[in-house]
Order: structure tokens, then C-alpha cells, then sequence
């Protein structure tokens, strides 16, 4: 049988297919089929949402994942159940609805909550709301959260390491105490202050993540920038008489480009879950925006009655920052090996 | 060896100094404490003297400079909610929050350093890939996620543990796990990194050619030098470990220093927010200082960088 299975000649798209899975094999697939997912459930999530996640309905309250199971309860038909006691007995009316032949001194099975339903597939929240829609749409505050900090507090970092590694001296020392002044606070607790000192906003949330961030991308593009700016074509650049921005932004920056896209990619991992870990403490986003983090701390005192609502979310952040970080170790060993050894 | 230290102790100083600025600063726009103790119906006269007695009628430095002695007396004003000094408070809570984070660092390190030493003495096998999966999760799970889940399981469903609170003597370890997963990843990697360069160093290649048995190789002359970065990395870990105990100590209700800046918050009582500020950036520097010191003294190479 083998000899024969050895003789036969292998369809012709044999060595195509696995040359193309090897090709598959050298990129990062499921982190950045994962990521991509992400970024497009975050940009359309009007449209791909089923439900509106603000509004809930009373009637969905607490309702399990599509796989879960009703809950059912033995009740005691009564005439009239007793105040305090409808968790035991039931009126007759109620029970004949689904027990027609129900009388009264019977135990009847009742179904307390209704199972999951595709309606509803990662179940509701203890408002009605449904689960999944607001997963999508955190993922859109996740990710304008990130972009937008990415911006600020990366295009801070990067100037501020320009500055400090072109000019050292003085400045340099000033800047980089500063760093390590920023980065020796603890700053989920400087944020708690600032909420209460000056009140929850999404501008106050992306001010304290970067503060947070920026003194790592100075850091890294500082160290760069001290290793470019003993180079030839610097100086000849000098020489040529290019005006310091000019030697900053177009002769240093590029050179920092792939360091600093991966810093980057690994920084939005952490940038997700600081912001999640403040939504979290309720001084990140401010409700009733579906931050992921606050939907987890919506969840957090009914793991008993519906494990789903605080499960769900943390999930979905969980899958999000592994994939960024899967991604970022790739990007490093393919654009900058020399971070790696850095460890 | 001495310019090192005093360079060091210097900038110390320093981080110290511009954290207590930045606290006064955050102090003062948190808003007028007058309003917060006199009520709707206070007089001109009563504000001012009220003024006079915190001494909000002299110019902001001196505001400061009072702000700093007392501060080195160790007086973080009075806490609003308990109307006590702040310091007592705190230290009400502060052995609560050491032990946390002194689980939490063993459990680290009894986890971690083991699977780095496997994951480096047989790469690419079992031990390399959970090993690898502990720290990718122990890196994206939100602390205070992974808290919950941890109470989902071993405390509701299983119900090995209490899910909350300090009473009992099994109730340390959920939050220990939870607070020392992080690290666990980051111990790992350390020793697993530094138990590579050991191995291929020309010593450890001497004791294996003298017959040195593979199992005291490895524990007793590559481990002991694959130790140095953990432990360097220590001092950063413990103060991270006491700033990551805020989520931690919310979620296991554990009545620290963590769980007391939550509540602070909640109530606006600023003197203890501030003052447990200041006791973990003091933490945080100190640990990092020590670190550098330790570090310098073990590697000659640092002092002259």
C-alpha cells in the first residue's frame, strides 16, 4: 500500500499548496487575521453590531451565551403566592399557562430565565443589553483610545528623543531625569487623582496615558538617535549646511523608523489594557460608553448569577493585546534583531 | 565606586523632589478644601480665618515649603473621611499591602525561575512552550481580569477559597496568583535568557568536560549566575508589585494600601490619596536605587557608564 501511495504521481497542486503554507508559516496568520478582525469590527461597528449597545431591554436581562441552558425552578402552585415568596411558589394562573393541568398543592417546573438564543449570542448584561454589540463597539473605543494616544503621546516621545539625543549636554540630562521622574510615578494612581481632582473625560484619559507613554518613546529614539548622529552622512549633512530640523526630521527620524514601529506595536498593547485597567477602576472612559474594562467591572458582582457579563469582555482583551504582542515579537525579529538581544 | 553612589543618591533626590511638585500642584487644583469644610452658609470672616489657619493666605511658595516639612515629618495632613492624621490610616493598611506583595514575589519566583531553567535546558519542549504560553498570557490578561476569573473558579465554583477579604489563612493566595502572574512571565524570561549565556559560557563547558553531573550543572553552577538578572530585576519588580496591587487589592477586597487609594478616591479625601502617593513613588524609588547599588557592586561595568 505505501510502496503504491509512494508511486502515485502528487496532484499537481501538491507542492503549490505547500509552498504556500510554509510561505503562511513565516508570518504571524492568526495574530494578524485576529488584529485585523479588530480593527474592522471597531471601524464598522454600526454595521455589524446586531443591537444598539446603550440600550437594553428589561425583558433580556442577564440572558446566558447562545449555548447556555435555561434555568428552571420547582414551584408550589398556590392561589395566591405569599409577598417575599415568589421565588418558591407560583399562582395557579401562571402555572396553567405552561402546565395546563396544573392544580393547586403541585410541584410544577418553571423556567425562571430562558436559555441562550441567537439573538443574543455572548448573552446580555443585567440591563439588557447585548454583550456581543457592546464588544464591538469597545473595540472601536479601544482602538480611537490607542490611535489617538499613539499620536499625542508617541509624536511627544519621538520629539523630546530627537531633541535630547541630537543636542546631549545639559538638555539631555534635564530631559531624561524628567523620564525617569515620569516613569517611577504610579500612574493608575496619579490618574485616580487627576479624575477626582478634575473630573472624567475622554481627553483626560488619553492626557494620562501620554503622560504614560511618552517617556518610552524618547527613551528608545534618544538611544537611536546618539548611535545615528556620529554617522558620516550626518555629518556631511552639517557640512552641506541643513538647518537642524531638517537634520532632526529628515535625515535622524528615518533611521528610527523601525525601532519605533515596533516600540509602537508593542506600546498599543499596553496603552489597551492601562485604558481597560482605568475603565476598570471607573476613571477611564466614562459611561455609558461600552469601554471593555467597565463592562467587566459591570460584571464583576454577578459571577455567581451570570459569569458571561464580566467573562466576555476580558476575553476579548485578552485576545486583542496577545495578538499585538505576537505581532510586535515578530516585527522586532524581522525589522530590529537587535532589540531582542537588548533583553 | 563613591561618584557612583553619590551621583545616584543625587538624582535619588531629585525624583523625589519633582514628585512632591507635582503633588502640591495636584493638590491645589483639586480645588479650594474651604469650600469642602465650611459648607454653604460660611462667612467672609470664618473663610479667611480658616484661610490663615492652613495657610492658603501666603504666597505658593511658601504654601510649598510648609507643604515639604511637613511632608519630612512625615505629615500628610489629616484624612477628611476618618478625621485622623492620614499617616495612622495608612499605616493601618500598609502591613496588608507588604504581605501581598511579598506572596506575590515568592510565588514568582518559585514558579518562574524553575520553568526558565527547564525552558532553557530543553528548548522547544513541553516545559519551552507552556512556559512560552504562561508568560504570552501572564503579558495580555488584564490583572484584574484574570482575578475574577481566578474567584470564578477556585472560589465560587470550586470553593477551595474564600473569594474576598483577609480572614483566613488560605485567603492570600487567589490574590497572590493573580498579582504575581505578570511576573512569573517576566522572571521567566530573565532566567531563560541568562541560563542560554551560561550554559554556552567556557566555565560551565569546563565542569561538564570534568564530569560534573548534568542535574548539579545545571542547579548549582549555571543557576546561581542565571540568577543575578531576576534578582537585579527584583528591586523593579517589588515596586511595580506594590502599584499593581491597586487593581488586585480591589478585586479580592483586600484591605490594603490599594484598595484605601480606591476608596479615597470615591470619597475625595485628598490627604490619604496623597500620602499613599508618596509611600509608593518612595517605594518605587527606593527599590530601583537599591537595585542600581546591588547592581554596580556585582557588575564593575555599570559605575563607569
Amino acid at each position: 500500500m505505501a510502496i503504491a501511495a509512494l508511486e502515485q504521481p502528487s496532484p499537481r497542486w501538491a507542492p503549490r499548496l505547500s509552498r504556500r503554507l510554509r510561505a503562511l508559516n513565516r508570518y504571524p496568520v492568526i495574530p494578524m487575521f485576529l488584529l485585523g478582525l479588530v480593527v474592522v469590527v471597531g471601524i464598522f461597528a454600526n454595521w455589524i453590531a446586531p443591537h444598539d449597545p446603550t440600550d437594553g431591554s428589561l425583558r433580556a436581562r442577564n440572558l446566558p451565551p447562545a449555548w447556555g441552558d435555561p434555568r428552571i425552578a420547582e414551584k408550589l402552585v398556590v392561589e395566591v403566592p405569599e409577598s417575599g415568596q415568589l421565588l418558591y411558589q407560583i399562582s395557579l394562573e401562571d402555572a396553567q399557562e405552561t402546565h395546563p393541568n396544573a392544580a393547586i398543592g403541585d410541584t410544577v417546573e418553571v423556567v425562571t430565565r430562558a436559555g441562550g438564543s441567537f439573538k443574543y449570542v455572548l448573552g446580555t448584561d443585567q440591563l439588557g443589553r447585548d454583550i456581543l454589540s457592546r464588544i464591538i463597539f469597545g473595540a472601536r473605543i479601544s482602538l480611537i483610545v490607542a490611535a489617538v494616544t499613539l499620536c499625542v503621546g508617541g509624536g511627544i516621545g519621538v520629539l523630546i528623543g530627537l531633541v535630547s539625543g541630537w543636542y546631549g549636554g545639559w538638555a539631555d540630562e534635564l530631559l531624561m531625569r524628567l523620564v525617569d521622574i515620569i516613569l517611577s510615578l504610579p500612574l493608575i494612581l496619579v490618574a485616580l487623582v487627576l479624575v477626582v481632582a478634575i473630573g472624567q473625560s475622554f481627553e483626560m484619559i488619553i492626557a494620562v496615558l501620554a503622560l504614560w507613554i511618552w517617556p518610552r518613546f524618547a527613551r528608545m529614539v534618544r538611544g537611536e538617535v546618539l548611535q545615528l548622529k556620529n554617522l558620516d552622512y550626518v555629518a556631511l549633512a552639517q557640512v552641506a549646511g541643513a538647518s537642524t530640523p531638517r537634520i532632526l526630521f529628515t535625515h535622524l527620524f528615518p533611521g528610527t523608523i523601525n525601532t519605533l514601529i515596533v516600540v509602537a506595536t508593542l506600546q498599543v498593547g499596553i496603552v489597551i489594557l492601562v485604558e481597560a485597567t482605568l475603565s476598570f477602576l471607573g476613571a477611564g472612559v466614562p459611561p455609558p460608553e461600552p469601554a471593555w474594562g467597565s463592562m467587566v467591572a459591570d460584571g464583576r458582582d454577578r459571577l455567581v448569577d451570570a459569569w458571561w457579563v464580566a467573562t466576555m469582555p476580558g476575553i476579548a482583551i485578552l485576545i486583542t493585546v496577545m495578538s499585538l504582542n505576537l505581532f510586535g515579537d515578530w516585527l522586532r525579529d524581522r525589522l530590529d534583531p537587535k532589540l531582542r538581544q537588548m533583553e | 565606586m563613591q561618584r557612583f553612589l553619590v551621583r545616584r543618591l543625587l538624582i535619588t533626590l531629585i525624583t523625589l523632589f519633582a514628585v512632591s511638585i507635582i503633588i502640591f500642584i495636584m493638590a491645589r487644583i483639586s480645588g479650594d478644601p474651604r469650600t469642602l469644610m465650611l459648607g454653604d452658609f460660611a462667612t467672609q470672616e470664618q473663610y479667611d480665618r480658616v484661610g490663615r489657619d492652613l495657610g492658603l493666605d501666603k504666597s505658593y511658595f511658601e504654601q510649598y515649603w510648609l507643604f515639604l516639612k511637613d511632608l519630612g515629618r512625615g505629615d500628610f495632613g489629616d484624612s477628611v473621611k476618618e478625621r485622623k492624621p492620614a499617616r495612622d490610616v495608612i499605616g493601618e493598611r500598609i502591613v496588608a499591602t507588604l504581605e501581598l506583595g511579598g506572596a506575590a514575589f515568592l510565588f514568582s519566583l518559585l514558579v518562574g525561575v524553575p520553568l526558565g531553567v527547564l525552558s532553557a535546558v530543553r528548548r522547544g519542549s513541553i516545559f519551552d512552550q507552556i512556559g512560552k504560553l504562561l508568560a504570552l498570557v501572564g503579558q495580555s490578561a488584564p490583572t484584574f481580569w484574570l482575578g475574577i476569573m481566578l474567584i470564578f473558579f477556585f472560589a465560587v465554583r470550586l470553593d477551595w477559597v474564600p473569594p474576598s477579604g483577609r480572614q483566613d489563612w488560605n485567603s492570600i493566595f487567589l490574590p497572590a496568583v493573580t498579582l504575581g502572574w505578570f511576573f512569573v512571565a517576566a522572571n521567566m524570561r530573565l532566567v531563560r535568557s541568562a541560563m542560554l549565556d551560561v550554559l554556552d559560557s567556557e566555565y560551565v563547558k569546563l565542569a561538564r568536560a570534568k564530569g560534573v553531573s548534568s542535574l548539579s550543572l545545571i542547579w548549582k553552577h549555571a543557576l546561581r549566575n542565571a540568577l543575578i538578572p531576576p534578582l537585579t530585576f527584583a528591586g523593579v519588580t517589588l515596586g511595580n508589585l506594590v502599584a499593581g496591587s491597586i487593581t488586585t487589592e480591589l478585586v479580592f477586597a483586600w484591605p490594603g494600601l490599594g484598595l484605601l487609594a480606591i476608596q479615597a478616591t470615591l470619597v475625595s479625601d485628598y490627604p490619604v490619596l496623597q500620602g499613599v502617593v508618596i509611600i509608593f513613588t518612595l517605594m518605587y524609588v527606593a527599590a530601583a536605587f537599591l537595585v542600581d547599588i546591588a547592581y554596580a557592586y556585582i557588575d564593575p561595568r555599570i559605575r563607569y557608564a
